[in-house]
């Protein structure tokens, strides 16, 4: 059975709350606030990117995992904020956890859900043998138009799987679901995102996230009462708890794993993120399924259930240990840190 | 556009990354930065790869607030000599943290950090840089 053998987070240390977003351009904080269920989101130290966002969260993964470094055969990174267009981070993760140089290693790229890919590409490869473990990762340091929706919510993070054969949730089983729905883009060489604002959610998120979830579910004959977590995609906190309410998950299954209104959304890093903040509290012989999304758009459904092994290999580096330790910045030390000021940069 | 003065960089990514140092195995000493002959053994000696924990102190620090080029929009910084747990010390800066909490014999560890940019288009340089161990 494919199983994660270990798993690790990271969250910048740094704080900005949305009312204090809205306050610089005039809107209000306590609808906006209100409306997309996010109080605060990450940001970015003034030396993070995504490639050290990665690093830190790879790390504590191959620590958690106890896994030798040199016995992972392929990391694959998933962002939509890569550091290099052309130039991959994935080759800095694996010497920056000493995996290399016998290894493989790719970026990929499927909006917010590249990272559960990699998910799946280790799953393909470790159970066919051609590697013993694999490690996926999904992080970013997304970007908003000033002003725009999406500045309220586009937050920094990222999580990383190990994944083998013996770990402490074996992977059941995984189902995808994939459209050409053009929702959320950034054409090459642009610097913000542009999206199809309400266009983003029946047709986009509700659509796809269920039809995974519904086709996993059905694929492993589970009903609702078999799922002891459902982790989403949680590009605000809204629509987490609304698709499980379409679903028909209590919300009590979804609370668990919704940390957006501390963090944000983390784009790739986000259902990751959440997974990874289930797994600091799940018991063993609890399932969890996850569904990720991706704009452009699809979705990748994992049911994970929890083995014995986890009581003795807790996670010390918890998400929430990560969400506590914050320090709020306004909104010009924010634009300084995000290079949002004209000339700012580090050299 | 060609660019020059990449392998120098290039060869000094284990240091930069993982604190890879070395060990005398006649004398014992470890060293960071890398050294070519054991000081104190020289012929003797006999070197060997290290790798440092990056657990450290802070031996003494300083506040940064005419930065060197590179540094200038991130001061005032701290730059520390870190005494590593393992005896080596090292300089670095310390991020994250607020003036009230730097302070000399504070527990710190290792963080990878991007240290440089070479303009928009160059290179980006990772590497260690230390935060507090809270
Ligand atoms: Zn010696």
């Amino acid at each position: 059975m494919t199983s994660i053998a270990g798993y690790g987070v990271y969250i910048p240390r740094y704080r900005i709350k949305i009312h204090e977003i809205a306050r610089v351009w005039g809107a209000d904080g306590d609808r906006v606030s209100k409306g997309l269920m996010i109080n605060e989101k990450s940001v970015p130290g003034f030396d993070e990117d995504s490639t050290t966002i990665a690093v830190e969260a790879a790390r504590n993964a191959v620590e958690h995992s106890g896994v030798n470094p040199k016995d992972i055969g392929a990391i694959y990174f998933g962002s939509e904020s890569p550091a290099y267009s052309v130039k991959p981070t994935a080759s800095i993760i694996a010497e920056a956890i000493e995996a290399s140089p016998n290894m493989t290693a790719a970026d990929i790229e499927f909006a917010c859900k590249a990272g559960t890919a990699g998910i799946q590409m280790c799953m393909g490869l470790t159970k066919s043998e051609m590697i013993k473990y694999g490690m996926a990762i999904g992080a970013d340091t997304s970007q908003g138009r000033p002003g725009d929706a999406l500045e309220y919510s586009a937050a920094a993070g990222g999580a990383a799987f190990i994944i083998g054969q013996r770990g402490i949730a074996d992977i059941e089983g995984t189902f995808s679901y994939t459209t050409d729905t053009t929702d959320f883009w950034r054409r090459e060489a642009e610097e913000f995102p542009s999206h199809g604002a309400r266009f983003t959610g029946q047709p986009a998120y509700f659509k796809h996230v269920t039809s995974a979830t519904i086709g996993l579910m059905e694929r492993l004959d589970l009903e609702i009462r078999d799922i002891d977590y459902f982790v989403p995609h949680q590009p605000n906190g809204s629509f987490p708890l609304k698709v499980g309410k379409t679903l028909g998950f209590e919300t009590e299954k979804i609370m668990p794993s919704l940390k957006v209104p501390y963090i944000g959304n983390t784009y790739s890093g986000s259902s990751m993120v959440g997974l990874a903040g289930v797994l600091d509290v799940a018991k063993p012989n609890e399932r969890i399924l996850m569904t990720s999304y991706g704009s452009g758009a699809g979705s990748d459904s994992f049911s994970i259930l929890v083995t014995d092994l986890i009581e003795e290999k807790r996670n010390k580096k918890t998400l929430d240990s990560y969400i506590k330790d914050k320090k709020y910045i306004d909104y010009a030390i924010y634009a300084k840190f995000k290079r949002k000021i004209k000339g700012v940069s580090m050299g | 556009m060609a660019v020059k003065g990449l392998p120098a960089s290039w060869r000094k990514i284990p240091q930069r990354y993982n604190l890879i140092g070395d060990e005398c195995k006649t004398c014992g000493e470890r060293f960071f930065p890398p050294v070519t002959i054991c000081p104190n053994c020289r012929r003797t000696g006999s070197l060997e790869r290290y790798k440092f924990s990056g657990e450290g102190e802070i031996f003494s620090y300083t506040v940064v607030r005419a930065a060197q080029e590179g540094f200038d929009f991130q001061i005032p910084y701290f730059l520390g000599i870190i005494k590593l747990k393992e005896g080596p010390l090292v300089i670095s800066q310390i991020v994250d943290s607020d003036p009230e909490e730097i302070d000399i014999g504070k527990k710190v560890k290792t963080v990878f950090r991007k240290v440089r940019e070479d303009g928009s288009d160059g290179v980006i340089r990772y590497g260690y840089k230390f935060i507090l161990d809270r």
